[in-house]
């Protein structure tokens, strides 16, 4: 080692025949082109505002709106400021695609799981359906049903009754409002409790179970707590809740809660197109299970249910969630086709009605992106979590 | 009621639609016996071995194993499913759990055994097909010759009185097929009851006391294996033999 000899350095190759430092030099190129092209439009932008007369900056929010808002979550008037019609819109937005995430999966995992069925009407008819939806563009869908619904609806005086509580006409779909009273803080904290309970049960179950084998029926145990607890609770305080009924007045209803023909429509029609989806995407989950997985459990002496909740569901989940959590993400991105017809959410009142008053084009669009961005985010962040948790562990 | 049968077809016919797979089937497997079926692809080797635990169901003829009838009875069904381990060609390990976790599945959710006895008893099993030391592992980690000794381990937590495989080592590559039919000699040795559906004719000429020969869906031949290799009784059997000796 000591005599031996120095090694020739290699020849430094060129700064354009580096790879590494191509790599950088082309990465630094880039930036710089995108940072001078949205320089340039950031500049344009501010001297049209100048020339028009609009003043840049987040200021224009507490100016006061001036319009009325159709459905509103939180108290709003007119003389309310675009923030509050910012955070009005927003929580429609949410509401919205809530709903349509709950029902479209229901539905999704109901036409999945019949698609498979033995049945051969059952599974038609969900082919039929998945093919159908799936197929008609979700804005002509909402349309139709919209144009559909306001013919088929009569007029407030000749409103649908339904047990003299529920009335359905053109204005909206009115229904009963719960009003707690005093005392039914304890129905509530039941409920809370149940839920804990169950909680801690199921965990004492499993420890159960791995000491003495034994098992118990958690699910109808939790279910019989869950539901029961605050039933029990809720008769025992006195019933401490009341109704408060919808009556027509004049030409109104009055009481009650009143659901906009709108949410109805935009519901219904994104929980259905979704659904449609979300069926393929079970019904592909469940059948990339391979029969063998059946067959080696039943094989063991596992019954039905358990091969379905021990071996089948856990592996098709795999492949279900991710696919569900885009399907979750698309369904929040299409409620803003609520501006088509006048659904009162963040594009219709914001991105809309707020931007031609203000005229801030940026801002408002910058804020609204913002918004689904942030929303699809935290889904895509929920679903990285999940595909590292639940990944199959291969070589 | 105990007498020394393990399991007995008597007259089992079978159809898959208009396609007669099991043509009136007819076979005796006393306890401890170790049978080996043999017989050409599509021949119905696997659709009997299957009836056996009721992965399918014949339509005509009663199989009857360790005394119990094979019916519509879920009871029986579950019984039967219990006292009969099964391999699978393609090992069908459950991949989203580990090694231990496969063989802890069933007897803690069939048998109701605590888990710290279950893994317990799956440590012993996966000690005896030589992986202890991959208890923590998933499928998907280890080689096709591992994975079926793990499902073969697996079936055996169960402790089941009859094994069926079914072509356990033709989806391995050549140099793993050893490690597992040497696993299947030493459980042969144990006094297990096993049927197995195998072209590994070495491992038919040491462990088996009768060898049988299917085709189009009947028992050709019967026999044990001296009397099968050395003086094959039928035409086709021969013809069999000769292909599968060949090479
Ligand atoms: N589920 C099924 N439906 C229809 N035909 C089948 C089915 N399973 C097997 N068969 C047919 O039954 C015959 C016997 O199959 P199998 O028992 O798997 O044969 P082997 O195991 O001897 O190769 C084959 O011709 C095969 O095509
Ligand atoms: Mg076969």
């Amino acid at each position: 080692m000591a005599n031996a000899t120095p090694q020739a350095a290699p020849s430094k190759p060129s700064l354009w025949n580096d790879p590494q430092k191509r790599g950088i030099l082309i990465q630094v190129l880039v930036l710089a082109a995108i940072f001078a092209f949205f320089g340039f439009i950031f500049y344009n932008t501010l001297s049209n505002y100048a020339q028009r007369g609009i003043s840049t900056g987040f200021g224009f929010l507490n100016n006061t709106a001036g319009f009325g808002i159709s459905q509103t979550l939180i108290p709003y008037q007119e003389s309310d400021n675009y923030w509050q019609v910012f955070k009005v819109g927003l929580l429609n937005t949410l509401l919205v695609a809530g709903l349509g995430i709950v029902t479209a999966t229901i539905l999704g995992f109901i036409v999945g799981v019949a698609r498979l069925s033995k049945n051969w009407l059952l599974s038609t008819s969900a082919a039929v359906y998945i093919e159908t939806f799936r197929n008609i563009p979700v804005l002509l869908q909402i349309v139709f049903l919209y144009a559909l619904l306001l013919k088929i609806l009569p007029s407030a005086k000749e409103s649908y009754s339904f047990a003299e509580a529920v009335f359905v006409n053109k204005r909206g779909f009115y229904v009963p409002e719960p009003i707690p009273q005093a005392g039914f803080d304890w129905t509530i904290w039941a409920f809370v409790l149940a839920v804990a309970l169950v909680i801690v049960l199921r965990w004492i179950a499993r420890k159960v179970q791995e000491k003495t084998g034994q098992q118990w029926p958690m699910f109808w145990i939790g279910v019989a707590l869950i539901i029961g607890a605050p039933l029990v609770t809720y008769f025992m305080t006195g019933r401490p809740l009341e109704w408060s009924l919808p009556v027509l007045k004049g030409f109104n209803f009055q009481g009650g809660i009143r659901v906009i023909p709108e949410l109805v429509v935009l519901w219904i029609a994104l929980s259905v197109y979704t659904a449609a989806f979300i069926a393929e995407i079970v019904r592909s989950g469940i059948q990339s299970v391979s029969h063998g997985q059946t067959e080696a459990a039943n094989a063991l002496g596992l019954r039905h249910n358990q091969t379905l909740k021990l071996v089948v569901i856990p592996q098709a989940m795999r492949v279900i969630i991710p696919q569900l959590t885009s399907q979750y993400l698309n369904l929040t991105k299409n409620t803003s086709l609520a501006t088509a017809i006048a659904y009162p959410d963040l594009v219709a009142v914001f991105a809309g009605t707020t931007l031609n008053q203000s005229g801030q084009a940026i801002e408002i669009i910058f804020m609204t992106m913002m918004f689904y961005l942030s929303v699809s985010l935290l889904i895509s962040l929920f679903m990285n979590w999940y595909n590292n948790k639940m990944a199959l562990v291969e070589r | 009621m105990e007498n020394n049968v393990a399991i007995q077809l008597i007259g089992v016919n079978k159809w898959y639609g208009e396609f007669h797979v099991l043509r009136d089937v007819n076979l005796n497997v006393e306890r401890g016996e170790r049978i080996v079926i043999c017989g050409p692809s599509g021949s119905g080797k696997s659709t009997m071995i299957r009836c056996i635990n009721r992965l399918e169901e014949h339509q005509q003829g009663q199989i009857i194993v360790d005394n119990v009838e094979l019916t519509n009875d879920l009871k029986n069904i579950d019984q039967i499913r219990r006292e009969v381990g099964m391999v699978f060609q393609h090992f069908n390990l459950f991949p989203h759990l580990t090694v231990l976790e496969n063989c802890c599945l069933a007897p803690m959710w069939v048998r109701k055994v605590p888990r710290k006895e279950a893994e317990r008893v799956a440590m012993e099993y996966l000690e005896k097909v030589k992986i202890p030391h991959q208890a923590k592992k998933y499928p998907g980690q280890l080689s096709g010759g591992q994975q079926q000794r793990v499902a073969i381990a697996r079936s055996l937590c169960m402790n089941p009185r009859i094994m069926l495989f079914d072509e356990p080592t033709s989806a391995l590559d050549p140099e793993m097929i050893k490690e597992v039919l040497d696993t299947m000699i030493e459980l042969a040795e144990s006094g297990m009851t096993m049927l197995c559906v195998t072209h590994e004719m070495g491992f038919a000429k040491t462990v088996a006391d009768r060898v049988i020969f299917m085709d189009g869906g009947q028992v050709i031949e019967m026999n044990t294996p001296d009397e099968f290799f050395n003086h094959p009784q039928h035409e086709r059997t021969q013809l069999f033999l000769s292909q599968i000796l060949a090479h």
